[in-house]
């Protein structure tokens, strides 16, 4: 119904059902507490006993008023009306809009808390995706994307600029058939930077959507969990280039993306190392990984990293006071738009609209599955044969997962990633709780912030 | 003032696919 909390000063109360969300003051925030279970008369009695005589009678009735405002106008205690149409989400007809091209299952370095095993995914060979696999998957992308016009394609390894050159042929491919397919292609692509040069910057400023540029933070930090295969650091090969990749960039989208560990839980110091670099946009999250890794993030780690979180969120605002505001990736929040509904409550699309695809062609729900070799779905060539596996993923929504469907994060967060919940508890209908308790409070101060901008903006 | 409101919720699935905005607006 709602959640409320307090925050870095603020009272804030947030109408999960509807969207609203209200900064009110002490007495509000008391009241609305008891709204619900007790009389008027019966919350004045209370608010007395605890205030003394801070507020009159006149005050709490005004103040009850307010709220019963709100109730009516559908800003409070919002019924949710979107749980029993939900019901049939496995019968949605959907549709491919996105792929994640594995363009290289090889890599130059040899991140430690690396998924994909440096490219192997789980002892694969090594392999680097043909230019024909990679046009027929576009082909394939186009074939079954139904009406949709706008058709994503996003270049991952492994490292992807070890195979450049197919990139390449891909992309001009994809130019050369989008017009007359009535389609857009976006294309993306995530390196770790240590082949980037002038060529690649050119090509990525002309044809790449968004670059993620990996980078965990401070040098010391970095370079012990993501060394060469020689086992060098990465940090002053990787740097230089990327403040050059993102001085030529312009206004593109860009993200230099970080992991932080149980090794530096203090990952604010990270994000500075990194603001300090001259880079503006920012994502650093934290390491999902098996509890038997001495970097994990433990459940005793989680007051700390949501201590560290109330920090960036402070930082962050003091920098926007300062005329010189960073994004942090996951704070960002559109309380007046953002997507409808019906994409909050079906996630990221993964195993319906999004697919993997290997070297080979053949085809997964998410990149993050490739590992799992029983989640095969077919290949490019001869499309999807396991159907069953996308009937699975159709039901992935926040009301078919017993610990979203009253989470307070649920329409922000949409039900978590899949692959984490099938890793940590062997089915995807579930959820890593270590990942719901960090992103309920990555909400919380997402939604502080924006309260505080909003302060700021007012002049108060 | 008391109570300060910051913000007063199948979809067409142009927008973004691992946070996007709504592409229809």
């Amino acid at each position: 119904m709602i959640h409320q909390y307090k925050n870095n000063g603020y009272n804030i109360v947030l109408d999960i059902a509807s969207g609203s969300v209200h900064v009110v003051d002490d007495l509000v925030y008391d009241m609305i507490e008891m709204y619900q279970d007790l009389s008027e008369e019966q919350i004045t009695d209370a608010i007395v006993k605890k205030y003394m005589s801070t507020y009159s009678n006149e005050d709490i009735h005004e103040a009850y008023e307010d709220i019963t405002a709100l109730k009516e106008r559908g800003q409070l205690f919002t019924e949710d009306v979107y749980k029993d149409v939900i019901i049939d989400f496995k019968k949605r007809k959907t549709v491919v809009k996105a792929l994640c091209l594995h363009i290289a299952h090889d890599c130059n370095l040899s991140c430690k808390y690396c998924f994909a095993d440096e490219g192997s995914y789980n002892g694969k060979p090594k392999a680097l995706m043909s230019a024909e696999v990679g046009k027929r998957a576009l082909d394939f992308l186009v074939e079954n994307s139904g009406n949709r016009v706008n058709l994503e394609v996003d270049f991952f390894g492994g490292e992807p600029l070890m195979n450049f050159e197919v990139i390449k042929e891909i992309v001009e491919y994809g130019r050369s058939i989008e017009k007359a397919a009535g389609k857009n292609f976006r294309f993306t692509l995530t390196t770790n930077g240590i082949l980037l040069n002038d060529e690649i910057t050119e090509f990525c400023n002309r044809e790449i959507s968004n670059v993620v540029l990996s980078l965990d933070g401070r040098k010391c930090v970095n370079d012990n969990m993501r060394p060469s295969v020689n086992g060098k650091g990465s940090y002053d090969i990787i740097v230089p280039k990327f403040q050059r990749f993102v001085e030529q960039r312009g206004d593109r989208s860009y993200y230099v993306r970080g992991t932080f560990t149980r090794n530096n839980l203090d990952f604010v110091e990270d994000f500075k190392a990194m603001a300090d670099l001259g880079f503006k946009e920012i994502s650093i999250e934290p390491v999902v990984a098996s509890e038997e890794s001495d970097y994990s993030i433990r459940e005793e780690d989680i007051e700390t990293i949501c201590a560290e979180y109330d920090k960036l969120a402070a930082y962050l605002i003091e920098l926007a006071k300062k005329g010189k505001p960073i994004t942090f990736f996951h704070y960002m929040l559109d309380l007046n738009g953002g997507p409808c509904v019906y994409k909050r409550l079906s996630g990221c699309g993964s195993g319906t609209e999004y697919l993997a695809v290997t070297p080979d062609g053949d085809l997964y729900p998410c990149h993050q599955f490739v590992s799992y070799d029983d989640y095969k779905m077919g290949n490019v060539f001869d499309g999807i044969e396991k159907t069953d596996i996308v009937d699975e993923f159709k039901l992935c929504n926040v009301y078919a997962k017993e610990k979203c469907r009253d989470c307070f994060a649920r329409f922000y967060c949409s039900g978590g990633c899949a692959a984490n919940s099938f890793q940590f508890h062997g089915n995807i209908l579930d959820a890593y709780d270590i990942g719901c308790k960090l992103q309920r409070k990555r909400v919380e101060c997402a939604i502080m912030i924006k309260a505080a901008l909003a302060e700021l903006e007012e002049g108060e | 003032k008391r109570i300060k409101t910051l913000t007063d919720l199948g979809g067409c699935g142009e927008c973004q696919t691992c946070k996007t905005s709504c592409t229809v607006g």
